[in-house]
Parts: C-alpha cells; structure tokens; sequence
C-alpha cells in the first residue's frame, strides 16, 4: 500500500521522489520551501545527550530559587512555579492552567517522552508505544514556551529593578540554559529518520 | 530529490498527516477513513474541515482581542498608591520612564503579533475561499510565519505571571492581575488553534483543475 520512494511535502503537496541525504544537510520543498527532510550524525546520540542536560536543567530550574525581590526591608523569594499558585489564588485557574501547561507539563512531558524514546534507541532496543509517545512529543512542541517565559522574565526583572532590588536566583541560569538546550533538541529532531526505522523494525 | 510536477492528491495518494508516509487512497473515499499503515493515524488528503475550524477560532480571537487590551491586565499598590493598567496603559507607562525596550517588546507582542496574525489568517481564508492563484509560495511563507511568532504574544502573561508571584509584601506593595489577563489568554490559545487548523495546501489546491 506504501511508496516507500515517494514523499508529498507536508505544506503544498508536491510529490518528490527519495534520494538517500547526506548527513548534516536539510533537504526543502522546491515549490514552496517547507523543509521535507534534515539529516544530521549521531542524531540519536545527540539528542539523548541534549535531552538528559535538560532534565537536569528542568529539575533545578523547579527546585532551586528562581527570583529575590526585597523591597523596604522586606524579602520575597519565589521559584518558577510560584507565579502560577498566586495566579489560582486570585481566581484566575484558567491563565494559571496556561502558564502551567506552558512552562511546566509540556516541556516536562517532551524531556520524559524524549528519554523514554531515546534511552532504548540507543541501545538498539525500540521502546513499546514509542509512535504514540512520538506524535505526543511533536502535538505538544507548540505548547512547550520556555524561550518565551524567559523574555517575560527579562521583562520582568528590568521592570522591577526600577523600584526594588531584585537577585537573580539559580533556577534563573538553569532557565536561561534550558532555553538553548530545547531549541537544539527541536532542530536536531530528524522525525523522517524516526519513522523509517519504525518501517525497518 | 527529483520532482514530480503534481500533487499526492492528484496521483490518488495520501500522505500521513503525522508520520508522512505516502499511501495509496482508498478506492471509496466515503467509506470509513483508511489508517496508515505505518503509524496507525487516520488517513486524510486534507485536514479535517480546516476552513471552518479555522474561521471559528479566528472570529473567536478577534471577539476576546478587545476586552483582552480594555480590561485591566494588573492591579498595583505601592506605598498605599493603588494603579490599574490595561496592555496600552503599560505600554505607555513604559514609554513615559523611558524604558523604551520594554515598551518595544510589549506592545509587539501584545498588541501588534495577536492582531497581524488575525488579519493573515483572515486574508489566508478569503485567498483560499476566492481560489486565488496569486504568489501561493508568499503566502505559504505567510502563513509559516504566523504560525511561528504566534507564541511570542504570551510574553505579558508570562510577566505578569512572575510580577503576581514576587509582589507579594503586603502593605509595602502588592500586584493582583486583571480580568483583561484572561482574554489576552483566550486570545493567545484560539489563534494559536486557528494557526494549526489551518491548511497549507489548500492555497496550492486552486493552481490545479479540480475535474480529477
Ligand atoms: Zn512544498
């Protein structure tokens, strides 16, 4: 039932026949320019390498001091999530269920289903379930927007240093590195080459 | 790669919308829709009802983008002094200290990213709706896009998330965020969906005859 040899792209619909890619290069829809295909070496070596860093960047970037904010004598100190409690405090549950989802679940979800996927690939040892956990990775990347809360933070902090001193906290770093790592996880992602070694097993 | 010079529909082919494999379709297109082979997702040409998901979402955003910027998005103390601010109040506030960056940075995401985005994705469905064959590798571009600065409109939420969380000394200063907070993030979540309803291909689809 498949044409192994043939590929539509996924933004215009042009059919393309299949060559073998060279690693390291990205491959684009002549029509339209929507990459179709981005190979790069030790894919699964890198991302399992990229994805463990941003587990450890994720746990202390939850558990450590996010920001101090100190103010006529007064201290307040807060971690990443904290935000979010005083959000569903003041009844607003549906902005605190965004920022949740956004900064926590989704990223949080992506590294888990990363590791779940990966750690077995690497041992040559397909993970059960892992197209399921697979298309959840890729539903979930829009979603996932630490890049985003870290500009919101930088937005913040400038802010606030007006009036009050504000001391950057260590999950502030962690945040600041996390960012970098998921964007390399996001562009070293290969899910042609996933999918054809689902085929092949 | 070599190219064809047709599209999978018109070769009676499907390409998976989740893993892309390209499939065969099915003899009777009524008929219960047929599952890739490889992946297991359900098989169709197109997304399904794109149009009208897309226009739902979209007027949707436009209803919740005006209380989104005139409903107060925080409400501040300080020293006793008590101040509410809409998306433009902060802009302007912003403005007036001189923190210009900041101002720059709020009111292109806020304001300017949400409502470019509304009028692309409205232009993008009257150019599919009138079957226009005019510059589709512009408007595809277009619409990638908008699909991709979309998530910066969620920079305010995020700030006023974190200035709700550290102003928190009672007397000394306090900050509370408004409902306009609640559109904004009505707003952010239905042009995102609308974004990811919408099609691409459909802008290709009038450059061929649609007698196949
Ligand atoms: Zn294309």
């Amino acid at each position: 039932m498949n044409l192994p040899t043939l590929i539509a792209c996924h933004e215009c619909d042009l059919l393309h026949r299949t060559q073998p890619v060279p690693s390291g290069q990205t491959v684009r829809c002549c029509r339209c320019g929507a990459v179709l295909a981005r190979t790069r070496a030790n894919y699964e070596e890198r991302i399992l390498a990229l994805t463990l860093t941003g587990l450890i960047l994720f746990l202390i970037a939850n558990l450590f001091p996010f920001l101090s904010f100190s103010l006529e004598g007064q201290i307040r100190q807060i971690t990443l999530l904290s935000g979010v409690a005083v959000l569903y405090s003041q009844g607003l549950w549906a902005v605190a269920g965004l920022v949740l989802v956004t900064i926590f679940l989704a990223p949080l979800s992506q590294i888990v289903g990363l590791l779940y996927i990966f750690i077995p690939l690497y041992f040559r040892k397909p993970a059960v379930l892992s197209p399921v956990v697979f298309k959840m990775i890729q539903k979930l990347r829009p979603w996932s927007m630490m890049e985003v809360f870290m500009l919101g933070t930088l937005v913040t902090v400038v802010k606030l240093s007006e009036m009050a001193t504000i001391i950057p906290g260590v999950a502030l770093y962690a945040l600041f590195a996390l960012v970098f790592v998921l964007a390399a996880v996001t562009a070293g992602m290969d899910p042609h080459r996933f999918w054809q070694q689902r085929e092949l097993q | 790669m070599n190219v064809s010079a047709i599209s999978s529909r018109k070769a009676a082919m499907i390409a998976c919308h989740d893993c892309h494999l390209l499939c065969r379709a099915p003899e009777n297109p009524g008929a219960v829709p047929a599952r890739c082979p490889r992946c297991h997702a359900r098989l169709h040409t197109r997304k399904v009802n794109s149009i009208s998901r897309t226009w739902a979402f979209s007027i949707a955003a436009a209803l919740f983008y005006l209380p989104a910027n005139l409903l107060p998005i925080t409400h501040t103390v300080q020293m006793g002094l008590p101040r509410s601010d809409t998306i433009i109040s902060g802009v302007l506030y912003f403005i007036k200290t001189g923190m210009w960056g900041i101002a720059l940075i709020i009111f292109v995401a806020s304001i300017l990213i949400p409502l470019l985005k509304l009028v692309v994705l409205f232009y993008l469905l009257i150019s599919v709706h009138c079957r226009s064959s005019w510059r589709p590798r512009d408007r595809t571009r277009l619409f990638r896009i908008t699909e991709a600065i979309g998530r910066w409109s969620m920079v305010d939420i995020f700030a006023v998330t974190i200035l709700v969380g550290l102003v928190k000394l009672g007397v000394v200063a306090e900050a509370d965020a408004g409902q306009g907070a609640l559109f904004f993030a009505a707003v952010v979540i239905t042009t995102m969906l609308a974004a990811m309803s919408f099609d691409p291909r459909l802008i290709w689809d009038a450059l061929e005859s649609d007698d196949a």
